[in-house]
């Protein structure tokens, strides 16, 4: 037990390095998605729906196979492991990301916009000083349950050889086939992580929360 | 490398095999998961403090953690405990326990909406608890919840090619045993996608179709 320990801790390092890219890669993804869908050129707007559709109406396991060998037939490099399962978990949350991105802009009341053209205010300050503070409380606890599902769907990795919790297990579990001790602390390290993750979402929903009845 | 129809013709019979066991999976795994779900949901409208949080505990221990090491857990443990059953069976009872968790929580919500006065009336008309929730609260709370239980099916039928890891021929690992023998990986996994998205596609529209059904009828 105290020697599988160690090496779980240094998967569970990639496991949090492998979550935080696709965290980072997500947020771009699904703001530029969003961005595109509410431009009203149609133009955009396809190209955008496309990728939600193809990265929600697929698995994320058959997406990240597919990067990693049937990608780099096609493409001039190979990318490595990593950056592919970054790549991949990233564009896949980011498509979840969208829709929830998109629903909280849209409950928005339209007045707030009216308001703000009425005002006279560009579009960029009526979207990140109008729409999105008052967007964001919305989006905070759907994004906390993305970034958790992001954080379990990171385990996929280990599978195209991401040095990460999974991909540890497997190998002790192959080395000393203690099969309940090795599979266990890693279902409990992946929970420790999911409740950290959790509690820095709440802490978000509430700093975010503050400033709406408080100070405009 | 350019992409080759032969093959892909040449290979579909095989993947569509997978496909078969993929939807056995989803639906197999989902009627677990109704079942467990509900009972998840009633223990925890259940007047017991230590009852209720020792369910909230393995609900939220389910969620918080990856199906496939809970899949790895089950497929190499239970043999130890003297458990031998076929590889699909473990895949399908892991997909059904993991979406438990989700449906007792759709339920929970159902089972909230419904009025209390509906509980208190039912009493005064001598019903017994277990009369009340399955002919008076059940019939109510069910329509509600189809759409978030069609979005869970959904959702696991995308989580079925998990279940490769654990050697359950479905459509995945088919197609990667395709790849590894003929090293030609583009097709195989580009047809496993494309089929995934045209399932998924057909199902979302068929929930939306279910959904509009049961607005109109109320």
């Amino acid at each position: 037990m105290l020697h599988i320990l160690p090496t779980l801790l240094r998967g569970a390092v990639v496991t949090g390095e492998v979550t935080l890219g696709a965290i980072v890669v997500a947020s771009v993804s699904s703001s530029c998605a969003v961005a595109m869908r509410l431009s009203g050129l149609s133009a955009l707007d396809w190209p955008a729906r496309v990728y939600i559709e193809v990265f929600r109406g697929t698995s994320a396991l058959i997406q990240l196979f597919w990067a990693f060998y049937a990608l780099p037939l096609v493409l001039p490099f190979r990318p490595t492991p990593m950056t592919a399962a970054i790549a991949v978990l990233g564009l896949n949350g980011g498509a979840y990301g969208a829709e929830i991105l998109r629903g909280a802009i849209l409950a928005v009341p339209k007045g707030q916009q009216d308001a703000a053209i009425a005002l006279n205010f560009s579009p960029a300050t009526r979207m990140f000083r109008i729409i999105l503070p008052q967007a964001l409380p919305l989006i905070i606890p759907p994004l906390a349950n993305l970034f958790i599902d992001m954080l379990k769907n990171s385990a996929l990795a280990g599978l195209v050889q991401v040095t990460d919790i999974t991909f540890q297990s497997q190998i002790l579990q192959e080395s000393t086939l203690r099969n309940a001790e090795v599979y266990g602390l890693a279902l409990i390290i992946y929970f420790a992580m999911a409740l950290i993750l959790a509690g820095v979402m709440r802490f978000l929903e509430r700093c975010f929360k503050f400033p709406l009845g408080a100070r405009v | 490398m350019t992409w080759n129809w032969t093959l892909v013709w040449h290979i579909l019979p095989m993947i569509l095999r997978g496909t078969v066991i993929t939807v056995e999976a989803t639906v197999l795994g989902m009627l677990l998961a109704l079942l467990l779900g509900l009972i998840w949901a009633g223990l925890l409208f259940l007047p017991n403090r230590f009852i209720f949080w020792l369910v909230r505990l393995i609900i939220e221990f389910i969620r918080d953690t990856p199906l496939l090491i809970q899949l790895f857990f089950c497929y190499y443990v239970l043999p130890e405990i003297g458990v031998t059953i076929p590889a699909l069976v473990t895949g399908i009872t892991v997909l059904g326990i993991n979406y438990s968790a989700y449906t007792a929580e759709v339920y929970r919500a159902g089972l909230q909406n419904i009025p209390v006065g509906q509980w208190n009336a039912a009493k005064a008309l001598n019903f017994t608890p277990w009369q009340t929730f399955i002919r008076i609260i059940v019939p109510q709370a069910l329509p509600p919840i189809v759409p978030a239980m069609g979005n869970n099916l959904i959702a696991m039928f995308k989580d079925t090619p998990l279940l490769s890891t654990i050697t359950v021929m479905e459509m995945l690992n088919r197609a990667m045993i395709i790849g590894d023998k003929s090293f030609h990986y583009l097709e195989p996994l580009t047809l496993v996608g494309v089929l995934f998205l045209l399932m998924s596609l057909l199902a979302s529209g068929l929930i939306g179709i279910t959904q509009r059904k049961l607005l109109v009828r109320r």
